[in-house]
């Protein structure tokens, strides 16, 4: 049952960094708007599964690297990822007990107060853009979330 | 369901407390969010991390591109004729157009050189592809694949074919992001061609549509009217199309009128964009003793003092960026 720490720490990186591709990946127009945060979900996955290996500081990284890519204020993802990482932190023991769509639920709290900090600071910038479909993500990351589980769960187990 | 972990460490003696990192973390991202915004102290900091994030845009991008080269290269025969016959058609009609032109520019030099004015015509430009990159959704922003190590500046013009696509908003070493003259945080300067009327027109967030707040309900400007950039304030060459105006709404009560300008440029369908130098007018470098000295590069200042807040619902008035 032993993995050893440096592929997991492998994994997880290539999990983020994927996250980081598809967050800039075109999408058709209509879409775009709901596209989900991999980057994060898959933060979030490693919190729950391997927290010594998903600290704080990794998800405050993969969140500057968001801003860096998407161009916005440096520091805004930075600041969403890293509330979401402590909570999960935080809340990681009880949450990795729930049954999946009660983790899903929990997820879902994580994506909108994630989503809140962004639009927050997006005003505070003076990006303000207060359209419903903003918050679309918190939804389609929410149903993706036991896909994520899934498929984090399989490669982990094969990769060991 | 997830797993357990397996780590097998004492839970004590784990490093610094979360709550301390979490605080830490926080207190750097806000403090990384005021540099940037309130100081733009941020520059050199982006373009290091831009430089790491490179290969990733780059790595987005490849695939869409080598998809493109392909399709175009096993392109079968009649269709490349084809296109070719239209391209050679649109080719002998703008010859004939510029051999008016021609004569019409060096008349338009000459009485320009009269005035010692040689303004706003573009000396130099450079094409440059859009990257295929999402940035965010709500922001019109695009990143072309030329950056500082091409001359690139920040608040440089940026043009298609038909018209002002928009300006350089920031500069990194192999690219540059562009915000499009479509998005809300975007105000160009323009002059209606029939009536002369000089106003600024605002992005919208709609790349279709360009707001024009700052008309009075009794000025002249009417469906249809074609909207050229003025050159004021130094960032866009004068005398190109931005815009042409879609509706005008007039309502008797109120001060302003409602009216919208369809962007000429192909703002959402563009793959290739022109990098623009030119001379500003000398007669702006001139102008400043009229206000502060940015008053020249801040148009907005020409505009009716705005009675009531624009639709886009900015805090600030809109300008155009200063360089």
């Amino acid at each position: 049952m032993r993995q050893s720490t440096f592929t997991r720490r492998l994994l997880y990186w290539l999990g983020v960094a994927a996250g980081l591709v598809l967050a800039i990946v075109p999408l058709p127009d209509w879409l775009s708007p709901a596209r989900p945060d991999l980057a994060l979900l898959v933060v979030l996955y490693f919190i729950l599964t391997s927290p010594r290996i998903a600290g704080l500081g990794s998800a405050w990284l993969a969140g500057l690297l968001l801003d860096v890519l998407r161009g916005m204020t440096l520091g805004q993802h930075a600041l969403g990822f890293v509330l979401v990482a402590f909570l999960a932190h935080r809340a990681q023991l009880r949450m990795r007990m729930f049954p999946i769509l009660h983790q899903a639920g929990a997820v879902m709290l994580l994506l909108a107060a994630y989503h809140f900090v962004i639009f927050w600071t997006d005003g505070l910038t003076g990006h303000g853009y207060t359209g419903w479909n903003r918050w679309l993500p918190v939804l389609s990351g929410t149903l993706l979330w036991p896909l994520i589980v899934a498929a984090g769960d399989t490669i982990t187990r094969r990769a060991r | 369901m997830v797993e357990l972990s397996h780590d097998t460490r004492p839970i004590i003696g784990r490093g610094p407390p979360l709550g301390a990192t979490f605080l830490t973390l926080a207190l750097l991202s806000v403090g990384l969010m005021v540099a940037d915004v309130r100081y733009n102290q941020m520059a050199h900091v982006r373009e290091l991390l831009s430089a790491a994030a490179y290969p990733l845009q780059v790595a987005v991008d490849l695939p869409f591109r080598a998809w493109d080269w392909l399709t175009g290269s096993f392109a079968d025969r009649s269709r490349l004729r084809q296109e070719n016959m239209e391209l050679t058609g649109r080719l002998r009609l703008a010859n004939l157009q510029l051999q008016r032109f021609a004569a019409l520019e060096d008349e338009n030099r000459r009485l320009r050189d009269m005035r010692e004015n040689s303004a706003g015509v573009a000396d130099k430009v450079l094409v440059a592809s859009i990257l295929n990159v999402d940035l965010d959704p709500f922001r019109h922003r695009v990143l072309v694949d030329k950056g500082a190590a091409d001359g690139v500046f920040k608040g440089q013009a940026v043009l298609d074919a038909d018209g002002i696509f928009g300006q350089v908003s920031q500069v990194h070493a192999e690219t540059a992001e562009v915000i499009l003259i479509s998005d809300a945080e975007h105000a160009i300067p323009v002059q209606s061609t029939r009536s002369g009327l000089r106003t600024i027109a605002v992005g919208t967030g709609d790349s279709a549509r360009l707001s024009l707040p700052f008309v009075t309900v009794e000025s002249d400007l009417k469906v249809g009217d074609v909207l050229l950039s003025t050159g004021m304030g130094g960032v866009f060459p004068r005398g190109y199309p931005v815009a042409e105006v879609t509706r005008v709404e007039r309502n008797p009560a109120a001060t302003f009128a409602l009216v919208d300008a369809r962007p000429t440029a192909q703002l959402d369908r563009d793959r290739e964009v022109l990098l623009v130098w030119f001379t500003p007018p000398p007669a702006l470098e001139e102008a400043p003793a009229a206000g502060a000295a940015p008053a020249a590069e801040a148009p907005a200042s020409e505009a009716p003092p705005p009675a009531e807040t624009p639709p886009t619902a900015e805090p600030a008035p809109p300008q155009e960026r200063p360089q």
